[in-house]
């Protein structure tokens, strides 16, 4: 068993997702079986391989620094679930005091 | 034959030469819609009539005064619901999107309207592109033209389904890991994956950005080759998009491929593929080499874990991307929900839908401390090599020629109860995503039980005209072009 119900538990939330218990299960499983599979990658000889993090493009991309064509505050905040005037709004999450 | 039965180039012929009007033809994909979208469901929405042809005829009147038309001046496109349309809506088939209307268009749609097509409506795909049946759908599940008891295929399952049923004659679709290839073999249509940085993928809803390129669909391959040029180019907006020209990707028909060198991998048509499917391609690769063109076997050393190899890089990337779903600034917020954390975990776990959780799962654990090391990091490096082999294939060969999927379309349901086999089905696929590659599909033939069996030519990067050349001569000597199927009526109970 590569993943247990704790570890998927653990990842869930660092995921910022939750799962009832039937879920978590049912998770554990599917994971467990797809990691199964995966771990074949431990058979293939990586001595020297670099990770392809650069692959599609070594170049970096540089621009002038100029202010261009941008969004429009109202178009920006046009499917803002709440809003308040200029501003996304959210409930508290400071403590108060 | 009726209007939407025509192919892109017939079409295109039609209007230039006056046979009919893009009123005309706007009017046939809108009665092929009405005709068969109870069956297909291939669209989330599709535009208002009056709006469509008000486009049209602005199209026929310019004609008529003799102005300069775009390459696509005319014809109907679908666009799958990923890609940003401001005032069209882009749901991207899920929930957490619901009522979501992009405040720009993606450069592709911009691109698409200077080259004059007319937009007629977003189709369905699987959630966040995430799938490879358009069963994971917020919208319900896609049906297959052929047999609508199968998949279309998915993600891109709504605009293979659309153009394979005469319901536009173009669509763009998205490409992370075979997107618009298998769903272009199920349906029996031609479906380009262009190199990574060909086409930009400004307002494209980021799955995973390292694999992900906007694609494009037709019934011939002259339609996916203009569609692929009016869409491909440097964008501003697109750091990773490319510089390199965007080269003439339709040409005459020659029936000469000699000299150029075919690559067929023996997997192709070994274990696991089934045998039909092996026949045809088999078939296919004949063809080529009536025409001239030098065969021979290749071995791509790390294909077998090419799989295992995307799921983890490209979950990787979606866990990171699909991070911005909180309902704070955009999308649907779970109501009810007391205070910032748990407003941000209801509301992803309540909208997001199963497959999308489980690979945002799979991401997750892939970058997690303690298993970086073993899953992202060791993932990340056999690319490497997947790419690699690429490169040294293409030292002796112009094209590699494989199967789109080891079967032809499954039914619905048949993978529901377990994602790895239906991970399984892209194994032909991924590899280009993996190296960034083009590759295209192309229908090579029907099963004996009439489901179309799709052909995959990939080339290297940016040598797309080498990969339309072959597609056009082998679509043109092996007269392999498939009809619009006639679409039985179902109830769907999605």
């Amino acid at each position: 068993m590569a993943a247990t119900t704790d570890d998927i538990r653990h990842i869930a939330a660092l995921a910022k997702l939750s799962f009832s218990d039937d879920e978590l299960e049912r998770l554990t499983n599917e994971m467990d079986a797809i990691l199964n599979y995966v771990a074949q990658l431990s058979g293939a000889k990586l001595d020297g391989v670099d990770p392809a993090f650069a692959l599609l493009r070594r170049d970096n991309v540089f621009r002038e620094d100029r202010v261009g064509e941008m969004l429009k505050p109202d178009d920006a905040l046009s499917n803002a679930p709440d809003r308040d005037e200029d501003f996304f709004r959210v409930p508290g999450f400071l403590p108060e005091g | 034959m009726e209007l939407h039965e025509l192919t892109f180039s017939e079409a295109r012929r039609g209007l230039e030469e006056g046979t009919f009007s893009a009123r005309d033809l706007v009017e046939s994909a809108l009665g092929r819609i009405e005709g068969v979208e109870h069956s297909l469901n291939a669209f989330i929405r599709v535009r208002e009539r009056d709006d469509l042809l008000v486009e049209a005829g602005k199209t026929d009147a310019a004609r008529a005064r003799g102005e300069e038309l775009g390459p696509l001046a005319g014809i109907p496109v679908a666009v799958k619901d990923n890609i940003s349309t401001r005032g069209l809506g882009t749901t991207c088939a899920s929930r957490i999107l619901a009522g979501y209307d992009p405040p720009y268009d993606a450069t592709a749609v911009e691109r698409l309207r200077d080259a004059g097509a007319i937009t007629v409506g977003k189709t369905n795909l699987d959630e966040f592109a995430m799938g490879s049946s358009n069963e994971h759908s917020a919208y319900g599940a896609v049906r297959n033209p052929w047999d609508p008891g199968r998949v279309p295929g998915g993600s891109s399952g709504g605009s293979a389904a659309a153009v394979a049923a005469g319901e536009a004659v173009l669509a763009l679709g998205t490409d992370t890991g075979g997107s618009v290839r298998q769903p272009a073999g199920f349906c029996g249509i031609v479906g380009v994956k262009p190199s990574y940085g060909r086409v930009s993928r400004y307002g494209l809803v980021a799955f995973a950005s390292s694999f992900d390129q906007i694609g494009t669909m037709s019934r011939d391959v002259d339609g996916a080759a203009e569609l692929l040029a009016a869409i491909s180019g440097a964008d501003s907006r697109d750091a990773t998009t490319s510089e390199v020209d965007v080269p003439e990707y339709t040409g005459l028909v020659t029936g000469n491929l000699s000299g150029v060198r075919v690559g067929v991998p023996r997997e192709s048509t070994g274990e696991g593929v089934d045998p039909e499917v092996a026949e045809a391609v088999l078939a296919a690769v004949d063809v080529m080499r009536s025409l001239g063109a030098d065969v021979d076997e290749l071995k791509l050393e790390h294909s077998e874990h090419a799989v295992a190899s995307y799921y983890l890089v490209a979950n990787a990337e979606a866990s990171s991307n699909l991070a911005r779903y909180d309902g704070l600034s955009y999308g649907h917020r779970a109501q009810g929900a007391d205070g910032l954390d748990e407003i941000v975990v209801r509301t992803r776990s309540e909208d997001f839908g199963a497959e999308v959780k489980r690979r945002i799962m799979l991401g997750t654990y892939a970058l997690a401390s303690g298993y970086y090391d073993d899953y992202y990091l060791r993932a990340q490096r056999v690319r490497t090599l997947i790419a690699n082999d690429f490169a040294s294939a293409f030292e002796r060969f112009d094209v590699i020629v494989t199967p789109t999927s080891p079967t032809p379309a499954f039914r619905l349901r048949e993978h529901a109860d377990d994602p790895l086999a239906m991970y399984l089905s892209d194994v032909f696929t991924v590899p280009a995503n993996l190296a960034g590659i083009a590759a295209l599909s192309m229908p090579c033939g029907l099963s004996s039980t009439g489901l179309p069996v799709g052909l995959q030519i990939t080339a290297n990067r940016f040598m797309e005209p080498m990969m339309f050349r072959v597609a056009r001569e082998y679509e043109a000597a092996s007269g392999v072009r498939l009809r619009v199927p006639e679409v039985k009526r179902t109830e769907r109970d999605a």
